[in-house]
């Protein structure tokens, strides 16, 4: 096994060696800066309505027009930016927090701990999550925090297995049985030896779950299940161009253009991360 | 192999009951009780309500009820519209949904298997970069935007075919169809191009064509069998999403099928169909699942031996 430094440089290397994967990290980049920059950035609030007005198509003043009911659809794209991204990176950090225990307890426990533990993995596997997360928000109202932990608590199952099988392979390397051996505690062996091995398709298939993350979040609010008004997302913004695209196409068009490029974006740079961590497994 | 059958049904049964029984408890677990809306009825109006739903059992009584009435398949009452039944419901809509998604998966098979199998054979030339960029973008756009856009394009601005509603005008199942298909068409390419590529690198394959087989003989008898496995293994998970993608159709064509019941039952909170058609819903995946399971067993020689 290479150091640990020379990997993750190597890993660089490869990953700037990767055009559509940089081009994709850039306008990440971007995109986050925009989100987190909104209040500065936005020309017009994203809330402030005039009926008068009403839609008007793209122009000087409004970059890409006005929605129906006056609003600027610019500054609700970036506003939008900052729920559909804070989706993706929190309710993947839920899927990562419970994929990562779950996927090391197994893995490094194995025997009867681990087939039981799998076994439940493979059996939520067959079930229809996209219902349960409907059910859920039904019963317990439409609530942004819930949503983020009910898409959370549906995306682990993956990182799980991905996990086990990492923790599985390591565990039996020579350097980990000798720290056994000088009785280094589980605890210990999680944080020093077997954490920073598995960092790096933790991290790979991090960057991959939340393009599905901000697509379930979209699906949702499309249907009007998930992000309530006065807040927006991407996905609730394409449901109200769907409403008006007849008339007013733009109001379809700007945002739905947004979105994809950003799960463009988003899997391009994942997939080349995969590759340059893991050269050994390449994309399909 | 009967017996790796028997097993997954082992399984799959108890996995659909604790299924039923967990919406069961969570729908109860539902603020408020069902006629909440409503305005405000007299005790006795709300009395004789409770006893026609069950509701004024107690609880434990009502789950027993309720799923021994599920096994009969009577999936209860409406709340939500009076003197319709869960089941008569279902009934209606599910063979719309059926049909649509069968169409969908259709295209997604003949467009997904074709792209995938020339891309593998014409590895590293533009018959292999295009099809792979297009199936790049079908997977990255969401079916509730390519839905709007290709009614957008083709239904309003071509005026080609209808934008909504199902076997009502010549031509309307085709935009649904699509849409729903595009996704698992782009999935179904990069997998069987996946597994096309390993089984053309395998021994058996040479020694087909040493024997002198022309190429495309070679391909249609010998290969497709081992390299669309991953496709056939793809698609029992792929009717959960078949699904959730009718929920997403089934609203932008304004079909009346399960899925758009199914919405409307969340958007009204119709708690009885909501509870009716996700077990149902769940119990299909699970079933198809299976099904696919058991598919590949069938298709690997391999997978064969070792179970």
């Amino acid at each position: 096994m290479n150091q640990q430094s020379s990997l993750w440089s190597d890993a660089w290397r490869r990953l700037l060696a990767n055009k559509a994967a940089v081009a994709g990290g850039l306008i990440l980049l971007f995109l986050i800066v925009l989100a987190i920059f909104a209040p500065w950035i936005a020309p017009h609030s994203y809330a402030y309505q005039n009926l008068e007005l009403g839609a008007q198509p793209p122009s000087s003043e409004f970059l890409l027009g006005t929605d129906t009911l006056g609003r600027d659809l610019f500054s609700r794209i970036l506003y939008g930016a900052r729920v559909s991204l804070l989706v993706g990176f929190v309710a993947t950090g839920v899927a990562l927090v419970i994929g990562v225990s779950w996927g090391i307890i197994a893995g490094y426990f194995g025997g009867k701990i681990d087939s039981l533990m799998m076994r439940i993995v493979d059996v939520l596997y067959g079930l229809p999550f996209i219902i349960f997360i409907i059910l859920l928000m039904v019963i317990f109202g439409r609530n942004i925090w819930l949503l983020f932990a009910a898409i959370g608590a549906v995306e682990w199952l993956t990182m799980a297995r991905i996990v086990r099988g990492q923790v599985l392979t390591i565990k039996n390397q020579e350097y980990v049985l000798a720290a056994q051996a000088m009785g280094v505690t589980n605890m210990q062996m999680f944080r020093k030896h077997i954490f920073p091995n598995i960092l790096g398709p933790i991290a790979v298939y991090a960057t991959l779950t939340i393009p599905q993350v901000m697509l379930l979040e979209a699906f949702l609010s499309f249907l009007g299940l998930g992000i309530q008004p006065p807040m927006s997302s991407w996905g609730t913004l394409i449901r109200y161009g769907v409403e008006s695209m007849e008339e007013y196409s733009w109001l379809l068009i700007y945002p739905g253009l947004t979105f994809t490029i950003t799960l463009f974006a988003l899997n391009f740079f994942g997939d080349g991360l995969r590759d340059a961590l893991d050269p050994k497994i390449s994309s399909d | 192999m009967l017996q790796v059958i028997l097993k997954r049904i082992a399984i799959a049964i108890p996995v659909i009951l604790v299924v039923a029984s967990v919406t069961f408890f969570l729908v109860r677990m539902a603020p408020g009780g069902p006629f909440d809306a409503e305005k405000v009825v007299p005790p006795q109006v709300m009395k004789n309500l409770n006893a026609v739903y069950n509701l004024d059992a107690p609880l434990i009584i009502q789950y027993r009820d309720y799923m021994v009435n599920i096994i009969q398949g009577d999936f209860g009452p409406s709340f939500r519209y009076p003197g319709r039944s869960v089941t008569e419901m279902i009934y209606t809509g599910l063979p719309v949904t059926f049909e649509l998604a069968f169409y969908a998966i259709i295209v997604a098979i003949i467009i997904g298997v074709l792209a995938g199998v020339i891309a593998a054979v014409k590895r590293n030339t533009m018959l292999d970069y295009i099809p792979m960029t297009i199936a790049m973008i079908g997977i990255c756009m969401p079916t509730f935007l390519l839905g709007p856009l290709l009614v957008l394009f083709f239904g309003i601005h071509l005026e080609l075919l209808p934008v909504s509603g199902w076997d009502s005008l010549a031509g309307d199942k085709i935009l649904p169809s699509i849409t729903l298909g595009a996704a698992y068409a782009a999935y179904i390419a990069r997998l069987s191009r996946g597994g096309m590529l390993e089984t053309l690198s395998q021994d058996y394959i040479r020694t087909a064509r040493a024997k002198g087989l022309p190429e495309y003989k070679v391909i249609i008898n010998h290969a497709l069998q081992g390299g669309l496995v991953p496709v056939v293994s793809f698609l029992g998970p792929a009717t959960a999403g078949l699904i959730g993608g009718s929920f997403v159709v089934e609203t932008i064509f304004q079909i009346p099928g399960l899925g758009r019941f199914y919405v409307e039952a969340a958007f009204n909170r119709d708690y009885t169909m909501i509870l009716g058609t996700t077990i149902f819903f769940s119990t299909l995946i699970i079933f198809f699942n299976l099904l696919s399971d058991i598919a590949v067993l069938l298709m690997n020689p391999r997978a064969r031996s070792e179970a």
